[in-house]
């Protein structure tokens, strides 16, 4: 074997634990490739592996990660993408992190992201737009972009990033690498600086579906400093399924017809897909899910609401950016959050502000909610005649920088068929399914909750059958 | 129809309590209380509002919380919720408090003759501090927070407006600290902030129902204060109405030195809070467990049960039946010395009412706020010497003079009875027949007045009696011998 870049982060470990490469060597091969980054995937290159983490003997046996910006890491920068928190070094690190350090993976950078995880491009980066490995004239898709650009690019073995409504899953599709939101509580949400909390979840990106199973692995779990996180039933087991007889799949029409405005090239991937699927022995059916379509709606004044909370303590007072306020201490606020934060983050401020007002509670946020829990009860009931719900996993395939910025609610549209799923709090898996114009297209796979193992089983089937060929992003 | 005169309208309280738990650590997260600590020692990611950092709720602090609404006779919702209450200030690192809104962990109840509204856990601020001439955050050169204090547990307590008084709201909240010092929940020190009190306060005519313009009164941090603050707003609200003025509704910071009250926001400035539920928390669930839980920590009788049972039972005056049962400490050594009388009232003896009137009698000699227990006097001297009067032993006024020996000295009563020569003088007493024939000698006219009809005249020989004897003879047997003197 010649470039242990080539090598899964399955397969990384594997070599390491039979000697054949020291972790070391594949740390400094990776931090190499991060440290000349062109992509701007990252916001901060280790200089070296710490040497408390990443023995051999270890799960993970040194693997290094790179970790979205949001996950906070002592002493190194966290500043969820946003000015507002530039050079902010938390003091503590985030479970998650935390638990896949202890499984004996270090920690290799940080990962740019849109400000806050609010984006679907990267675009709304306060550190810049990340180019796609694929054509670096266009987006990685966000708002995990610098994770999957770096997973997708070899600058990085695999990477975690946070899903809200898409923000793992559409950047994966778009970058061409498996991206995983497990199901909501399944990881603890402790030390992930929030966008929103009732839908905010951890997940991997990942070269391919073992690699997601074995990240996901040593994730989960209850943690006592998070009151939303639940004990997984039972273990990840990594996948083996060579094909998928018996397994039904459900085609939502209410999210794949004309309403999702699913480009030509993609939906005739997704086309495709469905035969292998059912080549492999998948029943293909089209389903309902009557409420999904105004998904986007509830989660646009969900999310904002929750945030506009959550950004609150971002007033210059402890930490972060401070604009002095000529002894007033409101004006010290204002110009605070004026000059720290970006237009999208001030744009879902103001909304969930609104939302939340005083006489328009109960018709905006109050409404969202019910139309939220219907959406979860049509998976519910989906779920009584379908293993898995299948959809593309983006409308469309990575587009040029600039090409949405002066249209949020086309760029809100990217996570048409992603939102539906963060809303019910369910499991859902994106995998490369081929290209389109010589950019990579997602297929998505959702399950029940805590359903990761059969989802992740499923997935690896299809992952077998499509062979999706990544590496020439790996230049 | 005109406006009736000032006089006929009545005031309507309400009050809304902050009370801190004295839990061991603090509302969301595992740091410790403190009170005295150097700043910024006791905080972490949590209370700190760290980005990414949780809250987790302290089970003691719910707990707790139901033990207060089992004190108050409310209602324990088996489900409740936190809710965020969003507003920027410097004290509050998240920017939102985490408090209860529509759905609090308790509904309902009652502590003496007031209404509970609701009772809710919440989370208290930091601490600011202030540095220029104005001691507060406007044109102050440079503030600093503590956030010691800040997550500290905090029991919200609503009453409904029943309370019609100043001295009622005062002698309420005394019964809700002694009630809370009881449950062992809180310090209730209203001096160090543990116990604070708003007041929700308007004026209507007399034998109306519909509530008039309230204003809150914030900033009354002693029971006087609270009277105080209370009554000037009062006298506030019927001078306006006086001129014909309206009531605005306003929040009002009651100023202890000045006695003045300043408008700290009116309707128009009043937040918009923006509650919604704590998306980072679980609805709090109360089951069976944590409900005997609470149940099993409760006091076997709380100070209003204990007022009922003293004035029903025991047939104490309802003034000291309250007293004794909301300053627990007089009530513990009330049932001490009824102990020690060994329920001789049951025979014909002592009462508890006539030893309940020595109390006040022993409270005015060792200072109003001590306790009688750390005194010299034992429950059982004050037991015995209450015994000696009720048996003519020794007259009321002798034993006055004993009590005060006694809190000097401590001892016996019988001994020093004895030592002292108090002993009563009665009828059979050679000497007092000849004293009482001497006092009629000594004022003739006064005996003629008597002899007359004119009852009220008896007092100067009654008085000589008591001098010559120095109070040793029962003022009732001194009248009864000087009528018989006189031939009545």
């Amino acid at each position: 074997m010649s470039d242990p870049i080539d090598l899964t982060a399955a397969q990384a470990a594997e070599r390491i634990g039979a000697g054949e490469i020291t972790a070391a060597e594949l740390f400094e091969a990776y931090r190499a490739r991060a440290a000349a980054d062109d992509l701007n995937a990252f916001t901060w290159v280790a200089d070296a592996a710490p040497e408390s983490n990443g023995r051999p003997d270890t799960p993970l046996a040194g693997v290094p990660i790179a970790a979205k910006d949001l996950f906070c890491t002592e002493g190194v920068p966290s500043q969820s993408g946003s000015k507002i928190l530039e050079g902010y070094r938390p003091p503590y690190t985030a479970t998650v992190v935390s638990k896949l350090h202890e499984a004996g993976a270090p920690l290799l950078g940080k990962t740019n992201q849109d400000e806050f995880a609010m984006g679907s491009s990267n675009e709304n980066s306060g550190f810049g737009p990340v180019l796609n490995p694929w054509d670096h004239g266009r987006v990685p898709g966000g708002s995990s972009g610098g994770s999957a650009a770096a997973v997708a690019a070899g600058l990085a073995p695999w990477a975690i990033g946070t899903d809200t409504g898409g923000s793992i899953r559409q950047p994966a599709s778009l970058c061409g690498i498996v991206g995983l939101k497990p199901t909501y509580g399944a990881c603890s949400r402790y030390g992930m600086i929030a966008f929103a909390s009732s839908l905010d979840q951890a997940g991997p990106l990942t070269r391919d579906v073992t690699d997601a199973a074995l990240m996901l692995r040593h994730m989960i779990g209850r943690d006592h400093l998070d009151s939303t996180s639940l004990e997984f039933p039972g273990e990840i087991a990594l996948p083996s399924a060579e094909d998928l007889k018996g397994i039904r799949l459900g085609v939502p029409e209410d999210l794949t017809g004309a309403e999702g405005g699913i480009e030509p090239g993609v939906r005739s991937n997704f086309e495709a897909t469905l035969e292998l699927a059912e080549r492999l022995g998948a029943s293909i059916e089209p389903c309902r899910l009557p409420h999904a379509p105004h998904a986007l709606s509830a989660y646009y004044l969900i999310a904002p609401a929750e945030a506009s909370a959550n950004l609150a303590r971002f007033d210059g007072v402890r930490y972060g950016l401070r604009v002095d306020g000529d002894k007033d201490l409101v004006t010290m606020y204002s110009r605070t959050r004026e000059v720290g934060f970006g237009p999208e983050v001030k744009r879902r401020i103001m909304l969930g502000t609104y939302a939340l007002s005083s006489g328009y509670y109960d018709a905006y946020y109050g409404t969202a909610q019910k139309v939220r829990t219907k959406i979860a009860e049509d998976f519910r009931s989906a779920f009584e005649q379908f293993d898995f719900i299948v959809t593309p996993t983006s409308p469309c395939v990575a587009f040029e920088l600039g090409a949405k910025l002066s249209d949020p609610l086309a760029m809100y549209l990217n996570d048409f068929l992603a939102v539906p799923m963060s809303l019910a709090g369910i499991p859902a898996i994106s995998i490369p399914s081929g290209l389109s114009d010589g950019l990579p297209v997602g297929f998505q796979l959702a399950a029940p909750a805590f359903n990761e193992s059969r989802l992740l089983d499923a997935a690896y089937a299809l992952e077998r059958a499509v062979g999706f060929d990544g590496s020439s992003a790996r230049v | 129809m005109g406006v009736p005169p000032v006089s006929d309208y009545e005031p309507v309280i309400g009050l809304e309590i902050h009370v801190q738990l004295s839990t061991r650590t603090k509302m969301f997260c595992g740091c410790r209380l403190s009170f005295s600590d150097p700043p910024n020692i006791h905080t972490c990611p949590t209370c700190l509002g760290l980005p990414g950092a949780l809250p987790v709720v302290n089970e003691r602090a719910i707990h707790f919380g139901i033990m207060i609404g089992l004190a108050l006779g409310c209602e324990i919702s088996e489900r409740s919720l936190f809710h965020r209450k969003n507003y920027f200030y410097p004290d509050l690192p998240k920017g939102y408090q985490i408090s209860q809104y529509d759905v609090p962990l308790c509904l309902g109840g009652r502590l003496g003759e007031v209404r509970i509204h609701r009772v809710h856990l919440e989370e208290d601020a930091a601490k600011l501090n202030h540095l220029g001439a104005s001691g507060r955050i406007h044109g102050s050169d440079r503030s600093w927070v503590d956030f010691n204090r800040g997550g500290t547990p905090l029991v919200e307590i609503v009453t409904e407006p029943d309370i019609r008084s100043p001295e009622q709201a005062r002698e309420w909240l005394i019964l809700l600290r002694t009630t809370l010092r009881q449950l062992g929940v809180s310090d209730v020190d209203m001096s160090q902030g543990s116990l604070r009190c708003d007041a929700n306060v308007s004026i209507r005519p007399t034998g109306t129902t519909e509530l008039g313009t309230k204003t809150e009164l914030k900033n009354m941090n002693s029971f006087a204060f609270l009277e105080r603050g209370v009554r000037a707003e009062i006298e506030r609200q019927r001078r306006l109405v006086e001129h014909g003025e309206a009531v605005v509704q306003e929040t009002l910071h009651f100023d202890p030195v000045s006695g003045g009250l300043t408008p700290l926001r009116s309707k128009e400035e009043a937040h918009d809070y923006r509650y919604f539920p704590e998306p980072d928390l679980v609805p709090i669930v109360v089951g069976e467990e944590m409900m005997s839980a609470a149940r099993a920590d409760m006091p076997a009788e709380l100070p209003a049960d204990r007022a009922v049972r003293f004035e029903r039972d025991l047939g104490l005056h309802a003034d000291t039946a309250r007293l004794f049962a909301f300053r627990s400490e007089l009530g513990d050594y009330f049932e001490r010395a009824l102990a020690a009388a060994n329920g001789s009232h049951k025979n014909g003896g002592l009462e508890p009412a006539e030893l309940s009137n020595w109390i006040p009698q022993l409270v005015e000699r060792i200072g109003s706020d001590a306790d009688p227990a750390s005194s010299n006097v034992t429950p059982e001297s004050l037991a015995t010497l209450a015994t000696m009067v009720k048996a003519r032993e020794v007259s009321r006024d002798a034993a006055r003079e004993v009590l005060t020996l006694l809190v000097k000295e401590g001892g016996d009563p019988r001994a020093i009875v004895e030592r002292e020569g108090l002993g009563a003088i009665t009828a059979q007493d050679n000497g007092l027949a000849e004293i009482v024939d001497q006092a009629i000698a000594s004022d003739p006219a006064a005996a003629e007045q008597v002899r007359a009809g004119n009852m009220k005249a008896i007092g100067p020989l009654v008085g000589h009696v008591m001098r010559e004897t120095k109070g040793r003879a029962d003022g009732g047997e001194i009248t009864r011998l000087i009528r018989k003197a006189l031939g009545l």
